[in-house]
C-alpha cells in the first residue's frame, strides 16, 4: 500500500491504495463518491469519465497513485457549478436520461465540451461525445440538452471544428 | 476486471528511470498517459511486477524549435497537439491527425512518445512521423541515440528499445511554405484503432515527397512508387491507382479484395487532400 493525497473536489484527501487500484475504483471504493459509473473498465463506454487537473479522463484508464498532488472532479463536487446546473436541467427537461448508468461520464463530458467549444452545434456534440456510451436513449435526448444548454450559455458562434 | 497486483515506482529523473527499467527486465512497464497500458492491464494482458511512472520526467515534456527541427517531448499529449501547443503547424496534418485519436478524454493523458513505444501497426503517429521524416531520441543507461523512426519501429508492437531504454522525444524536420499534407484514416468504430491510415506529404512538383500507409502491415510502409508520381505531379487517378496497387500489393494479399479496395481508397483521399491544397 501506498499513500495517496489529492485534491478531490476542492478538498485535500489522503488515503492508503493499492498501486494497481484505479481512480474509479478509488473514488468508489475508498472514497464512498459512487456518481462516478464502472461500465466497462477498459476506456471504452466513458461512463467513468472524471476531470483530472480541469481535464476530462477516463477514471478507469487512470491509476490513482498516478494523481498524487493532482485535482479530480467527480460529479459530486459539481452540485453547484454554473454550466452543470444548465446541463442538469436540459438533461431533464429533453428525456436525456433512461437507466441512467451512462449520464455522470455524459454529463461530465457535456460540461467539458461546453467549456471547450461554446454553443456547439449538434454534430460536434455527436463528435464530442462518441467516447460516450449509452444503450437506451439513442442520443438524441442527450444530444438536444447539450445543445440547449449550450444555447442557454451563450458565447460568441464560432468555426466548428 | 481489475489489474493484478504490481509495484509502483515514480523516478525524479531519466537517469532513475532507466536504472528502474533495466534492473528488472521484461517484468517492468514504463507508463506515460496509461490510455493503452491501463486497458492491458485491466485484462490481464499485461502483468508486470513494476510499472514505472514517466509521467513526472520534465525532460521528456520539452517542445521547441531549433535551426533545423522540431523537437517533440515524448510525454506531448494528443490534446496539446490538437491544440495546436506545437510551434509549428506541418501543414495542419499533426493537429488534424491527433483530433482524430481515439475520444479527448484519452487524448487528454495519452503521449505522442507511448504510442510510437507501444507500436501498435494500427496507431496514427509512427505512420504519420514516417512521412514527416522524424528521428526518434532514445535514452538508456549507455547513453542517448538518435534513430529514424522507420528503423526504430520493427513490427507489432515491436521497436528497437532495450529493456533500459526510453523515448525522450522526437525530432521532426521542420517543413518550409511549400509543404503540403494530407491524411485519410477509416475506422469502423470511432475511437477504436484504424482499419486504414494514409499520410502523404509533398513539396511540390520536383520536391521531396512521402506517402504512408498504415494499419495495413505490422508497421508503417512508405509507398516508393506513389510518392514518385507525386512527386513528378502527376494528376490521373488511373496512374496513380497503378502505383498504389504496385505498392500495396508488397503488403497486402492481392487475393483480399477488400483489403486492396480499402487501402487504395484512403491512399487516394490522402493524395486528394495534398492536391487540393
Amino acid at each position: 500500500m501506498k499513500s495517496l493525497t489529492l485534491q478531490l473536489n476542492g478538498s485535500k484527501v489522503t488515503h492508503e491504495v493499492e498501486p494497481r487500484e484505479t481512480l474509479a475504483d478509488f473514488l468508489r471504493e475508498r472514497c464512498r463518491l459512487t456518481a462516478t459509473h464502472l461500465g466497462c473498465e477498459q476506456g471504452a463506454c466513458g461512463a467513468c469519465t472524471v476531470a483530472v487537473n480541469g481535464q476530462a479522463t477516463r477514471s478507469c484508464l487512470r491509476l490513482a497513485i498516478m494523481c498524487e498532488g493532482q485535482s479530480v472532479q467527480t460529479l459530486e463536487g459539481l452540485e453547484d457549478d454554473p454550466t452543470m446546473e444548465v446541463l442538469r436541467r436540459h438533461f431533464h427537461q429533453s428525456h436525456a436520461v433512461q437507466c441512467g448508468f451512462c449520464t455522470p461520464g455524459m454529463l461530465m463530458m457535456a460540461r467539458d465540451i461546453l467549456l471547450r467549444m461554446p454553443n456547439p452545434n449538434a454534430q460536434t456534440i455527436r463528435d464530442q461525445l462518441s467516447g460516450q456510451i449509452c444503450r437506451c436513449t439513442g442520443y438524441s435526448g442527450i444530444v438536444t440538452a447539450i445543445v440547449a444548454a449550450g444555447r442557454e450559455l451563450g458565447g460568441a458562434e464560432r468555426p466548428q471544428p | 476486471m481489475k489489474a493484478a497486483a504490481f509495484d509502483y515506482a515514480v523516478p525524479k529523473s531519466v537517469a532513475e528511470a532507466t536504472a528502474l527499467l533495466g534492473s528488472n527486465g521484461a517484468a517492468t512497464a514504463a507508463i506515460a498517459g496509461g490510455q493503452s497500458l491501463l486497458p492491458l492491464l485491466n485484462l490481464r494482458v499485461a502483468l508486470p511486477d513494476l510499472v514505472v511512472d514517466l509521467a513526472r520526467l520534465e525532460e521528456l515534456k520539452e517542445i521547441a524549435a531549433t535551426q533545423t527541427n522540431i523537437r517533440i517531448g515524448a510525454l506531448t499529449t494528443h490534446a496539446a497537439i490538437e491544440d495546436g501547443k506545437l510551434p509549428e503547424a506541418f501543414g495542419g496534418l499533426m493537429q488534424k491527425v491527433a483530433s482524430k485519436i481515439s475520444y479527448r478524454a484519452v487524448r487528454n493523458h495519452g503521449t505522442i512518445g507511448g504510442s510510437v513505444a507501444l507500436a501498435d501497426p494500427a496507431a496514427d503517429w509512427p505512420g504519420c512521423l514516417l512521412a514527416l521524416g522524424a528521428h526518434v531520441r532514445i535514452t538508456g543507461r549507455k547513453g542517448t541515440r538518435s534513430q529514424p523512426i522507420g528503423e526504430f519501429v520493427l513490427g507489432q508492437y515491436s521497436t528497437s528499445l532495450a529493456a533500459d531504454e526510453i523515448i525522450v522525444g522526437f525530432d521532426v524536420p521542420r517543413p518550409d511554405a511549400a509543404l503540403r499534407c494530407g491524411s485519410f484514416k477509416v475506422v469502423r468504430k470511432s475511437g477504436a484503432f484504424a482499419n486504414s491510415i494514409a499520410f502523404a506529404i509533398s513539396y511540390g512538383r520536383g520536391g521531396p515527397a512521402a506517402v504512408v500507409l498504415a494499419a495495413a502491415a505490422d508497421r508503417p510502409c512508405l509507398l516508393p512508387a506513389v510518392a514518385e508520381r507525386i512527386k513528378a505531379g502527376e494528376k490521373s487517378e488511373d496512374v496513380l491507382r497503378d502505383a498504389i496497387a504496385q505498392d500495396v500489393a508488397k503488403h497486402v494479399a492481392k487475393d483480399d479484395p477488400y483489403l486492396m479496395r480499402l487501402h487504395t481508397s484512403t491512399v487516394l483521399r490522402a493524395l486528394r487532400e495534398v492536391q487540393a491544397k
